[in-house]
């Protein structure tokens, strides 16, 4: 806290306020969506055609533009949410347990994108749609963890349980997620020796590593608009009693 | 009441509850025998195949079986409200759901170690890897019972919680089934498995010191 600049935390105080987030999301909104479309226009243009197709796999390489950056999401919005939903714990801010419970779905898809393409790309490349592999049984295992997540927001009614429940699962996934990526990882290499998985990748080559670092980054922002569409969305749900919603829909209208 | 006497108490309790319902004990045994009858019966009785997936049967029932009797964990204190009491109580909640965690481990948990030899004979497991499947089902049924307690501290407050419970835990028991089926398949082809063993006493350890917490702040988020 004596770090972080003053300004920087009188601004995270205000976003905790729900029609201050609001408002503030509306305006921010149409620039993110312009920085999405520039990153992925020129991120798919930069993989899709700049970059030279792979010397062992032609190009069904590519799908690594969308599989590799799914990948990184799934894992990163699962830290996200655990963390946002840690801070609804301790603080009890209302905003942090909205922005923990609207990030479930999207990791989940973005788990299921990673699994989906991953498996698209195996079947010309391994000659098989699944293999239980170290990696792709812990990201099937993550999206049963997202699963759970939003099954149990969903089995409880009242949302402010709710969201304290899915709190503390996230916080007990957080725990077990290095614990499933490594006790995989050990069962996979004492299991069997090595099998199709040895892929031996040669460091990758700047023209292609600089459309994945786009593509990654056009997720990120990607995310953050999802995210912010799905709060404001829950928001106006949870508060649609109070006096700067009414406010709000009344000015919408006219 | 001090903290220790009040968390033997509780164990104390829980005991004689479960030995005045005997069948609350009887089920997850049952259950348990009654999986591992159904695998011969399902995929053929060639003895070798059955050697060959023994460890991964009898560790996927004892989870399955921890799993359906973690309901009983919670559930009729939390019905008579007893659980609320424990939960006023001025010690720290979590020690004494440790107690009842454990207590419930004693009653569900160590009775599949009894039968597990024999099963695991009559699944044709090599005699010599008997005792490291003993020492895994030692060291891996308590952590079950402990992950298996925040799920369903989470849902107990639910009407429908079972379905969503199998959803909750049995990610969380990844962990221990692999390193539990690994170390008892490692054992029966005459390797070493110290470090399978240490890695799951590590996380016993770890599910014994942390688990309490989650899930009594998970039964205090159900109790309101």
């Amino acid at each position: 806290m004596f770090l972080v600049p003053d300004p920087v935390v009188r601004f995270f105080h205000r976003m905790a306020s729900p029609p201050h987030f609001y408002r503030f999301t509306e305006r921010l909104m149409p620039w993110l969506v312009v920085i999405f479309l520039l990153l992925t226009a020129t991120g798919l243009y930069g993989g899709l055609y700049l970059a030279p197709a792979d010397y062992q796999q032609g190009d069904s390489y590519r799908i690594i533009y969308i599989h590799v950056p799914s990948a990184w999401m799934s894992l990163f919005i699962y830290v996200v949410m655990a963390i946002a939903g840690a801070i609804g714990l301790v603080w009890r801010i209302k905003l942090a347990e909205i922005v923990a419970i609207s990030s479930a779905p999207i990791g989940a898809s973005f788990t299921f994108i990673a699994l989906f393409t991953g498996s698209l790309w195996g079947k010309p490349m391994w000659g098989t749609w699944w293999v239980w592999d170290a990696r792709l049984t812990s990201e099937l295992i993550l999206l049963f963890l997202y699963l759970g997540v939003i099954g149990l927001y969903g089995a409880i009614d009242d949302k402010r349980v709710a969201s304290k429940a899915v709190a503390i699962l996230a916080l007990v996934g957080v725990v077990n997620i290095p614990i499933i990526h490594y006790s995989v990882e050990w069962w996979n290499t004492l299991h069997q020796g090595p099998t199709v998985t040895k892929m031996d990748k040669p460091s990758i080559h700047v023209t292609m590593l600089i459309p994945l670092l786009l593509m990654a980054l056009s997720f990120n922002v990607y995310y953050l608009i999802a995210l912010i569409l799905r709060v404001r969305v829950e928001l106006l749900q949870r508060e649609r009693n109070t006096q700067w919603v009414k406010y709000r829909i009344l000015e919408n209208r006219q | 009441m001090s903290l220790s006497r009040a968390f033997f108490a509780i164990i104390r309790r829980d005991l004689v509850l479960a030995l005045r319902r005997r069948s609350e004990v009887a089920n997850p045994l049952l259950f348990f025998v009654l999986v591992i009858t159904l695998f011969p019966l399902g995929i053929g009785a060639q003895p070798k195949l059955l050697q060959a997936i023994a460890p991964g049967i009898i560790w996927v029932s004892a989870l399955l079986a921890a799993m359906l009797s973690l309901d009983s964990l919670f559930r009729s204190d939390f019905d008579d409200g007893s659980l609320e009491q424990i939960l006023l109580s001025p010690h720290p909640a979590s020690v004494l759901i440790l107690g009842k965690i454990i207590a419930h481990w004693l009653v569900t948990g160590l009775p599949l170690l009894i039968v597990a030899p024999l099963l695991a004979v009559f699944l044709g497991m090599p005699t010599h890897s008997l005792g490291i499947l003993l020492l895994t089902l030692l060291l891996g049924t308590p952590v079950l019972s402990l992950i298996g307690a925040i799920g369903v501290a989470l849902t107990v407050g639910l009407r429908r919680g079972g379905m969503i419970l199998s959803l909750l835990v049995l990610p969380l028991y990844v962990p221990v089934l692999i390193f539990a089926s690994n170390a008892v398949e490692m054992a029966s082809s005459g390797l070493p498995v110290s470090a399978q063993i240490n890695i799951l006493i590590s996380i016993l350890f770890m599910a014994l010191v942390l688990a309490p917490w989650p899930t009594a702040a998970a039964l205090k988020m159900s109790i309101n």
